[in-house]
């Protein structure tokens, strides 16, 4: 009886195998809901990895299963395999394989990194009065040389994500100072005084978070808009998302921060237009504004800056008392 | 130094050379409890303190899986939590990991591969052994003070506000491991520098010395970074420093690019030994020449260059300017290339090959399995952009167990499987030996496997409270631990039982090439009567032995 030969074996794999991964790439059904324009980029980007990376996976453990089948010794073989102690042409493929791959992949996630803003952080002021006082006009290469001038010497430099280089100038719609504490977030509205324990946005809207930290280090994560940036005492980082799902999601600290780290949670809650009005118009009117010019907040301890708002922010009272037991 | 120049003129060497008077024939059980220099004792020093320091660790790990089996915070409290967490971390990387294969593979097979009858400055290399001892009973210690509770990456603030007695036994814990990396680096460098025998070429070297080589460099240039700045974070804590303060002008990013230059270098540490140890248990029980002698070794050393240069990838959230999280990205990317070919050559090797299938090779086609699992999810990780999502996520988790488990672990393993013969003299227990790898090899992806979708779907690392919708996970999480610490019984049962009432094993039970296997088992004191002269290369299978060696 014939063999079927090995080039049909080898292309029937192939074709298995790149099918395979084609369809689980996008039914791997492993991220949680998308609820911003970030995150539709961000998955392509991971959906191509999980077919990339599958592919390679059912080749390398297809690979090892056969040796380990085909080539076990036989009972009562003492003998050794043959003496192949390389092949030039081989090696040399399969180290310019994946060298090209992961340009490739290094390339589109630069795109990716792009798109989301990650190449220009920071290019709209973050507080009033300490402006960067950097020329926003210059091209990609002057504009990676000008980040990359000594962020640990300049003071005013934001890291984080900002807007694509397209529109970098772009001022965001809205703006939310975000601080991190233990074991609380707290957002600020600049416009209206709004402060919260949640995070309200409209959708569609190009919001920015400036995120500080009071005490140590936190990082603000929502998972379904895949974004995630550290707060750090002493910087100033940034995201900046449109959120294009209505509904609640979660806001996760994702940075150890101390004992009650896995307690550091609240949502963000994603608003029609006309329902963020309402919201804001509401909050602004509850607000009473003298008791915030009053006292800066960072002269307040954590515990008087937090108490009148505990109730309407959601946070949790007794975690306030803890607080200040510590 | 004088050690060291021996054996350069061959004509001493080739003296059959008697041990000198003052020397047993044979080290009686307490030698090894002493400050004893021989490379063998001090290997099993390494080897027996870290497995214990193992032992520790995993039941850590099993506290905090229960803990984990429900979402709430019900069984440790949660600074005890955070104490388990960091050391945990610590433990299996500074006392089981790094001191078992670097000091307690290293030690032991290096002289014997090279033909050397010990290390280039024994003393040293026993002072470099007995100041881990120390750093233990420091991490032990800390916990009557709390323990540190600031993760193994202690970064300040937390670090300095969180419970600084333990914090700082922590602190002075790592620099004493960290010093006795750099005593021993220096030694393996100089050993495999001018220690080979006449004969051994560097490319008839076994491709564990090349491994060796590689990770003593590392070793050498990035822990005296760590030791700073570490220094640095104990002035914070004590002396009221502030180079991490930002109120007084410090910086807190600062440390923590001081932390991971190196600590990420130190992955590396964990797996070039690990790879090492494959490079010499997968052809010799393939009974194939390793393929691609020269590409194996030489990755290792592009693995060490290029692992200086990636660890941004772990601040891609923290506050590093665009450059850098685009350069670290590529820089990340590249390192696949010469794992790849590593991997690509142990399948090439067993390729044709008359596989053995005993508990050694077992464990490193395991590993081979998993770590091609943990180098793909790597990949994905080295993206700055999916890197925002997961960063601090268990995906993250998931991953380095893969490859730290997964693969060091394993790695470990069969090496143990592999040289206990040698080491000991007795043969272990087979089917014990299979047990154990089925086991283990289940509980591995039990427990890991399932971490990765919880990161996806958002639960973050370090947590004893996380939201319920993630509670079977974790519950699979924490059943596939259990199974881990099952899969250790037999094991244990195995290795000390076979110690003293194990069958008695042959010089060269495994009718292996390279060096160590033509001597006793164990080796003699001083490891040969007259030392070996290389007939063929360490991996000349599949030839007649009259056939010229192997890499010419």
């Amino acid at each position: 009886m014939k063999q079927i030969p090995a080039p049909l074996w080898t292309l029937t794999i192939g074709v298995a195998v790149t099918l395979l991964s084609l369809w689980y790439g996008q039914n791997h059904g492993l991220m949680p809901e998308q609820a911003s324009e970030q995150a539709v980029l961000i998955d392509e980007l991971f959906d191509s990895m999980v077919v990339m990376g599958t592919a390679l996976f059912l080749v390398m453990e297809g690979a090892i299963l056969y040796c380990m089948i085909q080539f076990r010794q036989r009972k009562g073989d003492e003998t050794d395999g043959p003496a192949i102690e390389g092949n030039l042409p081989l090696e040399a493929f399969w180290t310019a394989i994946p060298t090209i791959l992961v340009i490739g992949l290094g390339l589109y996630s630069f795109q990716v990194f792009q798109e989301i803003g990650g190449i220009t952080p920071g290019h709209v002021a973050h507080d009033h009065g300490t402006m960067i006082a950097q020329a926003d006009d210059t091209p990609l290469p002057g504009g990676l040389s000008e980040s990359g001038k000594g962020p640990l010497i300049a003071e005013n430099s934001v890291f984080g994500l900002g807007a694509p280089l397209e529109n970098e100038d772009t001022a965001a719609d809205l703006q939310v100072n975000v601080t991190g504490m233990q074991y609380a977030w707290i957002f600020t509205y600049p416009e209206g005084n709004i402060i919260d324990g949640e995070l309200h946005v409209p959708i569609g809207a190009d919001v920015q978070l400036n995120i500080s930290a009071k005490d140590v280090i936190h990082s603000f994560w929502v998972p379904q808009f895949r974004l995630k940036q550290d707060a750090i005492p002493g910087k100033k980082t940034a995201l900046r998302f449109i959120a294009n799902k209505e509904g609640n999601y979660p806001v996760v600290c994702a940075e150890l921060c101390g004992g009650y780290h896995g307690s550091m949670r609240t949502q963000v809650i994603v608003h029609s237009p006309e329902d963020y009005q309402a919201w804001h118009d509401k909050r602004v009117a509850q607000t009473p504004a003298v008791e915030t010019i009053a006292k800066a907040p960072a002269d307040l301890s954590a515990e008087e800056y937090l108490s009148p708002y505990s109730q309407e922010m959601g946070v949790n009272r007794d975690l306030i008392a803890n607080l200040s037991l510590k | 130094m004088t050690q060291a120049e021996l054996p350069t003129s061959a004509e001493v060497m080739a003296i059959p050379t008697t041990p000198p008077p003052h020397h047993p024939e044979k080290w009686k059980w307490y030698d090894y409890f002493t400050f004893n220099i021989d490379h063998k004792v001090i290997g099993i020093q390494y080897l027996v303190t870290s497995f214990i320091f193992y032992l520790i660790g995993g039941l850590m790990a099993l506290a905090m899986r229960a803990e984990l089996a429900t979402p709430a915070s019900d069984f440790l409290s949660p600074d005890l939590y955070n104490a388990f967490l960091t050391n945990h971390g610590t433990i299996m990387i500074f006392l089981w990991i790094v001191p078992a294969s670097i000091g307690g593979f290293g030690n032991f097979l290096v002289p014997l591969m090279i033909g050397a009858r010990d290390m280039a400055f024994p003393k040293l290399n026993a002072l470099a052994f007995w100041v881990t001892v120390p750093a233990g009973m420091l991490i032990m210690g800390s916990f009557f003070f709390g323990g540190a509770q600031s993760g193994w990456t202690s970064y300040p603030p937390l670090s300095v506000v969180t419970a600084n007695t333990a914090q700082s036994m922590w602190i002075l814990a790592i620099v004493l491991a960290g010093t006795s990396s750099i005593l021993g680096s220096l030694n393996f460098i100089v050993t495999i520098w001018k220690m080979r025998v006449p004969s051994m070429a560097w490319d008839q070297m076994p491709l564990f010395c090349w491994a060796m080589m590689a990770t003593s460099i590392l070793a050498l240039v990035s822990t005296p970074v760590l030791a700073a700045g570490l220094t640095l974070l104990l002035f914070d804590i004590n002396f009221g420093t502030s180079f991490f303060d930002p109120a007084k002008g410090g910086d807190v990013v600062m440390y923590q690019h001081l932390f991971w230059f190196y600590s990420h270098p130190a992955v590396y540490l964990m797996i070039l030994p690990i790879f090492g140890i494959m490079s010499e248990v997968i052809p010799v029980h393939s009974r194939k020449p390793i393929f691609g002698y020269k590409a194996i070794a030489y990755s290792s050393l592009a693995i060490c260059l290029v692992g200086l240069f990636v660890w941004v990838h772990h601040m891609f959230t923290s506050g590093t300017p665009p450059w850098m999280r685009i350069f670290f990205t590529i820089s990340t990317l590249i390192v696949a290339v010469p794992t790849g070919v590593k991997i690509f050559s142990w399948v090439a090797t067993m390729w044709g090959g008359k596989i053995r299938y005993n508990s050694a090779m077992l464990f490193a086609v395991g590993l081979l399995a998993m770590f091609v699992f943990g180098g793909l999810s790597g990949v994905t990780l080295g993206t700055a952009a999916f890197d925002l999502h997961v960063h601090d996520t268990y995906y993250v988790v998931g991953h380095f167990h893969y490859v730290l488990f997964g693969g060091s672990v394993f790695g470990l393993y069969a090496g143990l499987y592999h040289w206990y013969p040698k080491m000991t003299g007795r043969m272990l227990n087979e089917p014990l030996g299979k047990v154990h790898f089925i086991l283990t090899f289940i509980g591995t992806n039990l427990t890991f496997l399932p971490m990765h979708q919880l990161g996806l779907q958002g639960m973050p690392r370090r947590v004893a409270m996380y939201d319920p919708q993630f509670q079977a996970l974790n519950q699979l999480c924490t059943f596939g631990s259990i199974v881990l610490g099952i899969s250790l019984l037999p094991f244990l049962a195995n290795a000390i039982w076979s110690w003293s009432r194990g069958p008695q094993a042959a010089d060269n039970p495994w009718d292996a090439k390279t060096l160590e296997w033509t001597t006793a088992s164990p080796p003699i004191i001083e490891n040969w009567e007259v030392l070996p002269v290389l007939t063929e290369g360490p991996y000349a299978y599949g030839e007649e032995p009259a056939e010229a060696s192997a890499n010419t």
